[in-house]
């Protein structure tokens, strides 16, 4: 059974269409990343799959609900990693933890998660006295107090520095061990690689590409290229297999061919030809 | 796997300890709200010192402790109510707790819980303290009937609810958090200015008398009157008695209409 269904979502404000159109499905046990320039619609959808909007058409379940329709059953079942917006701050990280994990039916434990997250040097301090990263873990941690099936994590390294984010990463692997539904959106593709098993795409609320993460783009946008120097002119062929390519190249000239490089496209160049493609009115297969 | 919600009482209770404790941290919210009343009975008992009323019949001289005492516990019960609830709310509506609350499995009556018994406790230590002092370091009189107390005590918790709903009402006015204070706090001042608290009732304009009157400090103000002036002083309020059932009245409607606006209009956030 599918986690997350999402059936032809559809949502738009009076003049902009933020979603149009988008379906996707994430399993148990998923980690499901949602990539996009920021203003696609990434917020949005998301955002309806908590619950937080309404949506104008389509299907929508999370853990076969509807969470427009969420009940406290339903939001006891999924946990919400929100951006921290000054709400905590007077009580210490323990104190705040330990009630929330009172409004859950099967809470996880306190210590474990301030563990976790990597805030057990800093249990007894009040909220506000954290760094801004520092924050944004208790956001995690109450995210996940709940012992959640699905976790929503919505832009959750967005203004990391890079050890941070790295630390972040290894919180997320082990919830994804112990076989937890994630879903994700971020605009780093460094990190939609890193945690993602599969993801779509989106750009001006459209979902331009699905897939598996190493998939996303067809086999054609990740063909091998090859590029070396020819009598002083830079040469680029691409071709499925680079190994066979070289051999002929090589015995054609004569002697190893000069400059010689075999670039794969990776998920960033994946990226940015999905959306410039889109952007030109080209219409891309999954 | 355990699925059964928390009850919704014991959570609630919960959410009071958590307010509590939140609450004692900030200290602009425990000047303002809780030490104010205290503070103004200093002021008002030091301005008016030579402030003596012979009573014929009561038996007992009024000094200024004594006038502005029902005043000040009038206005412990607008502070710690509608505005602490107030601005805390307006706050919470901007600041992000309601919608991380609204994320979680919590019911809205435990949170409505953990308010009213934040404001609850709050208000109960603070009238403890002004009666203390009052007695204690101005010598003010305090009734000596348990009925006397007992109007007290119903006029007073009556009146908080009514004034907790009230600031539940104002925290949808102001359009951001930073905003909250300089919205909530000028209506509360000007309520405490024509319900009697820090102007003699009977000196306003009847016009503006008939106002204050729709609001619950007034009756408030009246009830503790009643309670802490000698009995010949109803000959001062208007129509010449303390009307304690229409003080009952009065504050019960608000609560009711308020209870009810409450529940149609509360949302955790508004879905957009």
């Amino acid at each position: 059974m599918s986690a997350i269904e999402v059936m032809g979502l559809t949502k738009r404000y009076k003049d902009f269409q933020a979603v149009d159109d988008v379906s996707f499905s994430v399993s148990r046990g998923e980690t499901f990343v949602l990539l996009g320039p920021n203003g696609a619609g990434k917020t949005t959808t998301i955002e309806i799959l908590e619950g937080f909007r309404t949506r104008t058409s389509g299907e929508v379940k999370v853990l076969g609900q509807d969470p427009q329709r969420a009940s406290r059953a339903f939001r006891a079942r999924i946990g919400i990693v929100q951006q921290s917006a000054g709400d905590l701050g007077r009580l210490s990280v323990r104190d705040t933890i330990t009630h929330f994990a009172s409004l859950y039916p099967n809470p996880r434990k306190v210590e474990e998660v301030i563990e976790a997250v990597g805030l057990h040097g800093k249990a007894s301090e009040p909220i506000k006295k954290l760094s801004g990263g520092q924050q944004h873990r208790v956001d995690v941690a109450l995210g996940l107090i709940g012992n959640p099936e699905v976790l929503f994590l919505d832009e959750p390294t967005t203004g990391f520095d890079p050890e941070v984010r790295r630390a972040f990463w290894e919180v997320i692997r082990g919830l994804q061990q112990e076989g937890m539904t994630i879903m994700l959106t971020t605009h780093y593709l460094d990190e939609a690689e890193e945690l993602g098993h599969r993801g779509g795409v989106i750009v001006d609320g459209k979902l331009v590409a699905l897939g598996k993460i190493s998939e996303i783009g067809g086999r054609e946008s990740r063909k091998p290229e090859v590029s070396w120097v020819e009598a002083g002119v830079q040469r680029i062929e691409r071709t499925d297999d680079p190994t066979l390519f070289i051999g002929e190249l090589s015995k054609r000239i004569g002697s190893a061919p000069e400059n010689l490089q075999v670039k794969v496209p990776n998920l960033e160049q994946v990226y940015l030809q999905l959306i410039a493609d889109h952007r030109n009115g080209v219409t891309i297969e999954d | 796997m355990k699925t059964e919600l928390p009850s919704i009482l014991g959570v609630g209770i919960r959410r009071i300890g958590y307010e509590l404790k939140s609450y004692i941290r900030t200290p602009d919210a425990v000047f303002f709200n809780f030490f104010f009343p205290l503070m103004m009975l200093f002021i008002f008992t030091a301005a008016f010192s030579n402030l003596e009323i012979d009573v014929p019949g009561a038996g007992r001289v009024l000094t200024s402790a004594d006038v502005y005492l029902p005043a000040m516990l009038a206005m412990g019960v607008l502070v710690s109510g509608t505005q602490n609830l107030g601005i805390d709310m307006a706050i919470e509506k901007h600041d992000g707790t309601l919608r991380r609350l609204s994320g979680s499995p919590i019911s809205p009556v435990s949170y409505f819980i953990g308010k009213f018994g934040q404001v609850f406790v709050s208000a109960t230590l603070q009238a403890v303290a002004i009666v203390l002092t009052a007695r204690f370091v101005f010598g003010a009189y305090l009734p000596e009937t348990i009925e006397l107390w007992l109007t007290f005590a119903w006029v007073f918790y009556l009146g908080l609810l009514a004034s907790s709903i009230l600031g539940i009402a104002i925290s949808a006015l102001p359009r951001s958090a930073k905003s909250a204070n300089a919205v909530i706090l000028p209506p509360i001042l000007i309520l405490q200015f024509i319900s009697g608290i820090y102007l003699s009732f009977t000196t306003l304009p009847e016009w503006l008398q008939n106002f204050a009157s729709v609001f619950p400090v007034k009756w408030i103000g009246q009830g503790f009157r009643a309670v802490f002036y000698p009995d010949q002083f109803k000959s001062v309020e208007l129509g010449g008695d303390w009307f304690l059932d229409q003080v009952a009245i009065a504050i019960t409607i608000w609560v009711a209409l308020g209870v009810v606006f409450t529940l149609l209009t509360f949302r955790w956030v508004k879905k957009s």
